[in-house]
């Protein structure tokens, strides 16, 4: 299993390094989105900087769908259940692989927005420890609810509208945590974000589990 | 179509007959809350008149959360492979059809209730959050469900989706309580934790009204999940046809 | 020696539309058989089946000695599948592709360099992308992993489309190797001709099921052609 993750993993990255469209196109998007908030909330840092840690969070949410999609779209097109059924390849180990990928995807385009929401929002970065601890298991958490409903909305005529439907609500708690983690940590009373994280590797966790066993079934489906 | 064997007819005329009377039960036992609830009990000491909507609520939202709770208990059954069968799938896409519906209601009466004693439409209240978040996560489950695709293909992946949602149901409401209480306490009014003196009559109309929306549930439960079952014999039955006109084609090509 | 496919009124369903009918077929191990039939006639579906995509609703299917009604999954690491989609990486080189399909079935990678050259990937065209390749180099690296994967079932959906002179004779070479390196083929093919030379047997499908040589073939197919193409609906679960 382990060994086929490696396998899918390293595939998916190859491919997006070479295809250059999480730089090109998902990393732009991020920006985009961070700088509409700073427009829709106005130019006073006052409001701003308190409201960075759940902007930030909000833009990784969205690029997270169009993460996922990406990589089920690189799974040639259409055949992309058929290809991944014939490969041979243990489920699990494609979910696993699958999810790596998205989640190492998101942790770079996440530095990225971290330093985004430092200058345009004048948000103050402290508390490294924890600002990087939400950032991995909450991205974790959301690359394994983000690649299992993607096995499921991929081969379907409504993917691109019902991957968000499902993916969004499910995710609130790490919204929720994320963000709270964040602000304490940027607050600069890190010590007390410890239960949010706490949250955050529950969820992860459980929805990794969840995928390892769910995957498969619903890879053959349809 | 063939006619289906006699015992099976007498057996679905029973069925009929015991859904229709249930169902009357049922609107019987809602009219006669509304009208307990409206004319014959007193007005709360504190609430006044917006007392009157609690015999309506508490009942709404517990039946949201025993649709749900059903849907997931047949969602497992249906997965295990041991109990599998395809009542369980009906079973569950009925009952989240209606507790999607009871939640709305549920938010609806809430809202109309808080206006007044709340002084808002919303609060961010952890019940209510996460209630409002259950709402988006059945109607994501029930879009999955219309999906078109085999019978048993559709029914396994509703039954992971459905569990799922369900899994994520305690971790929302345990962050949201969490998120809550870690801000300065809500101003307004805590309805669990306000006193309010329960007048007989004000107890037997909630408790009436707690049996009769339960009524209700199984009764519009039932009617869906019948409507599914004659969806599915279609399927099944259009099957035959379906394979003969398919054989025909090599004949006439 | 039991056949390498067995299938005895197989039924495979798209929604509610039979793609399947009740199909019944034998295949002797080793054997190449040719599918025919007009458009819609089943002959993809029947090919997925065996390849494991498409589940078998009802009836019997036995593929390598697989019950597919019991396990679908277990067959797929042993057949190699060409069909409409190339399963190719389009940002890999075919060397990266051939590398994958390889260690995902746990093949061993020393294959690699002999079926590249095989297939005239010997020099620089081993390390472009994919996407860059056209279309018939593109088949020729599918013809490439199948044949590096040492798969004993191959399963060919019209393998001669899209490919060159060269690469027309290879794959007919190959296939009429196919015995004596132990492999069961099983292809649809419009081109009659190439076909039938290669074919042990010709297989007619109509209807979604395996009918009797039709007494004046040619005639009825052309008819079968004109007719309107009667299609699976546009869903795919």
């Amino acid at each position: 299993m382990l060994r086929d993750a490696v396998l899918v993993a390293g595939k998916d990255l190859r491919i997006e390094v070479r295809s250059r469209v999480g730089l090109n196109q998902i990393g732009p998007f991020a920006i985009a989105v961070l700088l509409l908030f700073g427009l829709a909330l106005g130019p006073d840092r006052r409001v701003l900087a308190p409201a960075s840690a759940g902007l930030f969070w909000v833009a990784v949410l969205l690029s997270t769908i169009l993460t996922v999609q990406r990589s089920y779209a690189i799974e040639s097109a259409d055949a992309a259940r058929d290809g991944l059924r014939l490969s041979g390849l243990d489920p699990a180990g494609i979910f696993l692989g699958k999810a790596s990928a998205v989640a190492a995807q998101l942790l770079v385009l996440e530095a990225a927005l971290t330093i985004g929401v430092a200058l345009l929002y004048g948000a103050r970065l402290s508390g490294a420890l924890v600002l990087v601890g939400a950032c991995v298991a909450g991205t974790l958490g959301l690359a394994a609810v983000g690649t299992l409903y993607g096995v499921v909305a991929s081969g379907l005529r409504v993917r691109e509208t019902l991957l968000p439907l499902l993916f969004l609500p499910v995710v609130a708690p790490v919204l929720l945590a994320a963000t709270k983690a964040w602000d304490e940590a940027l607050a600069g009373t890190p010590g007390r974000a410890g239960g949010w994280l706490d949250v955050l590797v529950v969820f992860a966790v459980l929805y990794v589990a969840i995928g390892i066993v769910a995957f498969g079934p619903l890879l053959e489906d349809g | 179509m063939s006619t289906p064997p006699r015992a099976v007819q007498s057996g679905r005329a029973a069925v009929a007959v015991a859904l229709r009377v249930l169902g009357v039960t049922a609107l019987v036992g809602v009219a006669a809350t509304v009208w307990l609830g409206l004319f014959v009990t007193p007005p709360d000491e504190f609430m006044g008149n917006l007392v009157r909507l609690l015999y309506v609520h508490p009942p709404m939202a517990w039946v949201a959360f025993l649709a749900y709770g059903v849907a997931s208990l047949a969602s497992l059954l249906y997965l295990w492979p041991r109990t599998r069968a395809e009542r369980f799938d009906r079973l569950a896409g009925a009952s989240a059809e209606v507790g999607v519906v009871f939640t709305g209601l549920t938010l609806v009466s809430g809202s109309i209730w808080g206006r007044p004693t709340w002084g808002a439409w919303w609060v961010w209240d952890p019940l209510l959050t996460t209630t409002a978040l259950l709402f988006v996560l059945y109607l994501g489950y029930l879009a999955l469900r219309r999906v078109p695709g085999e019978l048993h293909v559709r029914a396994r992946r509703s039954a992971i989706a459905a569990l799922i949602a369900f899994i994520d149901v305690p971790i929302v409401y345990l962050s949201v309580e969490w998120w809550r209480s870690l801000h300065q306490a809500p101003t307004v009014l805590n309805p669990t934790t306000q006193k309010t003196y329960v007048h007989g009559s004000m107890a037997w109309t909630l408790l009436l009204g707690f049996a009769s929306f339960t009524l209700v549930y199984i009764w519009l439960t039932a009617h869906r999940y019948r409507l599914a079952e004659l969806q599915d014999l279609e399927d099944t039955e259009g099957l035959e046809a379906a394979l003969a006109e398919r054989r025909a084609e090599a004949v006439a090509g | 020696m039991p056949p390498a496919v067995r299938l005895h009124e197989a039924v495979a369903l798209a929604g509610r539309f039979p793609l399947l009918a009740g199909a019944c077929l034998e295949v002797g191990e080793g054997e190449v058989v040719h599918l025919r039939g007009p458009n819609g006639a089943g002959k993809t579906s029947l090919l997925k089946v065996l390849a494991g995509l498409l589940a078998v609703h009802s009836g019997e299917a036995t593929v390598l000695g697989w019950d597919l009604m019991a396990d679908q999954r277990a067959v797929r690491r042993e057949v190699g599948m060409l069909g409409h989609q190339s399963f190719l990486y389009e940002d890999l080189t075919v060397e990266e592709n051939l590398r994958f399909a390889l260690r995902a079935t746990r093949s061993a990678v020393t294959g690699i360099r002999p079926a590249l050259e095989q297939f005239g990937f010997g020099g620089r065209l081993a390390s472009i992308p994919v996407r860059r390749c056209s279309a018939g180099q593109q088949r020729r690296a599918s013809l490439a992993v199948l044949v590096a994967r040492g798969a004993r079932l191959w399963l060919l959906d019209e393998p001669h489309a899209g490919l060159d002179q060269d690469g027309r004779d290879l794959l007919d070479e190959l296939l009429a190797g196919s015995r004596a390196a132990g492999r069961t083929v099983v292809f649809a093919s419009h081109e009659l001709e190439r076909a039938t030379a290669i074919a042990d047997r010709t297989v007619h499908l109509a209807g979604g099921r395996v009918v009797e040589p039709p007494g004046h073939a040619d005639k009825l197919e052309r008819a079968g052609t004109s007719e309107p193409v009667r299609k699976a609906p546009a869903h795919v679960a």
